[in-house]
């Protein structure tokens, strides 16, 4: 089928000039064959089914916009967490501010390196798991970045790590366009948390693409940023096989347009995927997508999506989910929950939730709401001498519990918490 | 303590009158019962005290030691030592019931210039009060009602007076939904509470909820007014005759 003008047109105008990187054969044939996949699907555009709720126009067109550099006023987050620091400036590595890429049970590559090396593990994930995840659903910016990245980490657990990778993406330049893609593989048996943190340009494209193999354990972490006027796509596509854990959870404070894609497959029986995450938005300029598909394609497995999101004076909030249970994949056991809480008339909430079950012996659920703080407790609270404000925030916290609940790690739960709590008092 | 003159009160959506004229004086260290039928206004007049939105207040005066209630927001109300005893304390998922005293607690001890309690001192505090009440570690940490019996609601909320040490409490039915033996243990937390400088408002259907906090004075409430006030055996008349006669009576 041919694609519509106004896509071919955008599709041509962000590719003019683009040249692909140089790498070892495999790569340049994992990024042509990328760039030819975008070409074929063409960019997003609003008439996309999958992009109804928001608009990808300042995702595709050609120059990032302007994004001003966020003034932190708070320490980084897990500043205390003992772990292997990997800091990228705008989407370029930073040696100097990175620590030594070593820890016991891991590998920790960048990606420039292991794409220009001809023989390389990462040959059967980078692009491949994307790949994967680009069936039913197209999701072009994702084969857009395979196809240009240069920068990002590959890693590989060969046993239980030592201590968690932490990924932290600086913003400095205000029209900087960064471009991510990480591939992690989790062996048998292995078990690593990967944090992430900050907004890292003023426009990001981020790909990350895990494979867990049998009994591995995947746990990530992210939040954000709080710069307020930069654009993020991400997207993580994750390959789970028997008996293994993977858990994501995301904190999206600020940022005026998020589109955070995850796209999981369980290929092995008895395994776990739980992906999770919280937002608080104030403001029109404010716009969160979340969009995640779940495949069930094994026996006895279980998946959870938990998404909460708070907005306020305008903010747009949207939850795109979908489980899939193929054939065959008997005792799956889905779950799936969305929520928003709305301060306020002018904020909206969108939601698509969706279920698709090809399998007779499973347990799937599904919900979704929208509303505002219970007038009732508020009323008990305030009548124990809480004040207003304090009621309101604590209330606020209280919806966002079960999100947040899905970090393992109390130390990295706290520490977002924090940063919750310190977004409530600023806007109190 | 408690002075209530001539208090009329509508349903603010409704446009319905509920309280037309209620006078009440409670002094420092008493215990005034409220009896009456249903719908005879007794929880409305329990709320308004408190503040609770949703009613609008068309005459009349209530003040604490002279202060305005009605101008009050609840956590004024609440600092300035009045609690209420909810007919049905509030779930609410995802706060604990220990942040939550606490966070209460403090919050009014600052709103009257006090010092915050340690972290230390609130938990030996806390530990001390739930166990008279047999408040167990687990229910001290579960989110706030979240999964509690009836009774341990109650439990909870007596629990929450005990360690806010309001000098003017309310009760709002809280006999109602609780077995004999819950009865008495919430009755025996509430008159360990009794002291000089303390009165409680006690609102109930029954009398046996009286055979085990003993009021000074029981008041008979109807369609919006006190109608009749007396010593504790108007309870039980009450109890043996039912409201009819005594409604008859004043009619």
């Amino acid at each position: 089928m041919a694609l519509p003008q106004v896509k071919q047109d955008a599709t041509a105008a962000r590719l003019d000039g683009i040249t692909l990187p140089q790498g070892a054969s495999w790569a340049s044939h994992a990024r042509k064959n990328a760039l030819s996949r975008v070409n074929a699907m063409g960019l997003p555009h609003r008439r996309d089914e999958y992009w109804k709720f928001t608009d990808p126009v300042t995702l595709v067109q050609p120059d990032a916009p302007k994004a001003a550099v966020f003034q932190q006023d708070e320490a980084p987050l897990f500043e205390d967490v003992d772990r292997v620091k990997v800091v990228f400036v705008d989407g370029v590595f930073d040696a100097a501010q990175s620590s030594d890429l070593v820890a016991e049970g891991l590998e920790i590559e960048r990606l420039a390196d292991a794409l220009a090396t001809d023989i390389h593990w990462a040959k059967d994930l980078y692009g491949v798991l994307e790949t994967r995840g680009q069936m039913p659903v197209a999701r072009p910016l994702a084969a857009l970045n395979t196809a240009t990245a240069t920068d990002g980490v590959v890693i590989r657990a060969t046993g239980k790590a030592q201590k968690p990778v932490s990924l932290i993406y600086l913003h400095q330049n205000e029209t900087s366009d960064a471009v991510i893609h990480n591939v992690i593989r989790v062996e048998a048996g292995a078990e690593v948390t990967l944090l992430e943190t900050g907004p890292a340009a003023a426009r990001f494209s981020k790909v990350l693409e895990v494979d867990v193999a049998d009994g591995g354990k995947f746990h990530h972490v992210r939040a954000q940023g709080r710069d307020h006027e930069r654009r993020a796509v991400t997207h993580c596509f994750a390959r789970i096989d028997s008996g293994s854990l993977f858990k994501s959870f995301t904190l999206t404070v600020n940022g005026s347009l998020t589109r955070n894609e995850c796209v999981i497959e369980i290929v092995g029986d008895e395994a776990i995927a739980h992906v999770a995450g919280a937002c608080v938005g104030d403001g029109k300029d404010f716009h969160h997508d979340d969009t995640v598909f779940v495949t069930h394609d094994a026996v006895n497995c279980e998946s959870r999506q938990v998404f909460k999101k708070v907005l306020r004076n305008g903010a747009v909030g949207v939850f795109q989910g979908k489980i899939l249970v193929k054939e065959g994949a008997q005792k799956t056991d889905g779950y799936q929950i969305s929520q928003s809480l709305l301060l306020d008339g002018d904020s909206q909430f969108l939601a698509k939730p969706e279920l698709e079950i090809y399998a007779d012996d499973v347990a799937c659920s599904h919900g979704s709401t929208s509303g505002a703080i219970d007038e009732t407790a508020l009323f008990y609270l305030r009548s124990r001498g809480i004040d207003h404000t304090t009621a309101t925030n604590l209330l606020t916290l209280a919806f966002l519990a079960e999100a947040l609940e899905e970090i393992e790690d109390d130390v990295l739960a706290g520490a977002l918490q924090d940063q919750l709590e310190g977004w409530l008092a600023r806007r109190s | 303590m408690l002075e209530i003159k001539n208090l009329a009160v509508d349903l603010e959506e409704e446009d319905k009158s509920i309280l037309k004229g209620v006078d009440l004086t409670i002094e420092p260290g008493k215990v005034h019962a409220i009896m009456g039928p249903n719908g005879s206004g007794k929880s409305t007049l329990s709320y308004v005290l408190s503040g609770k939105g949703g009613y609008e207040v068309t005459g009349g005066s209530a003040t604490l030691d002279g202060a305005d209630l009605l101008d009050m927001e609840p956590e004024e109300r609440a600092a300035a030592g009045l609690f209420l005893a909810f007919q049905y304390p509030v779930e609410i998922p995802g706060v604990g019931n220990m942040t939550f005293l606490r966070t209460a607690m403090n919050a009014q001890r600052k709103a009257r210039g006090e010092e915050e309690l340690s972290a230390g001192d609130f938990l030996k505090l806390v530990r001390e009060k739930a166990k008279t009440l047999k408040i167990d570690a687990d229910m001290l940490k579960r989110p706030v009602n979240v999964g509690f019996s009836g009774g341990e609601k109650k439990r909870n909320e007596i629990l929450q007076m005990a360690m806010l040490e309001p000098r003017m409490c309310v009760l709002d039915e809280t006999d109602s939904g609780l077995d004999v033996d819950a009865m008495k243990l919430v009755a025996e937390g509430v008159n360990a509470l009794r002291s000089e400088g303390r009165s409680f408002l006690v609102i109930t259907h029954y009398q046996r909820l009286l055979d085990h906090i003993q009021p000074d004075v029981v008041h008979i409430m109807a369609e919006g007014r006190i109608v009749k006030s007396g010593g504790p055996e108007l309870a039980l008349e009450v109890e043996n005759n039912g409201y009819a006669d005594i409604l008859a009576e004043v009619a």
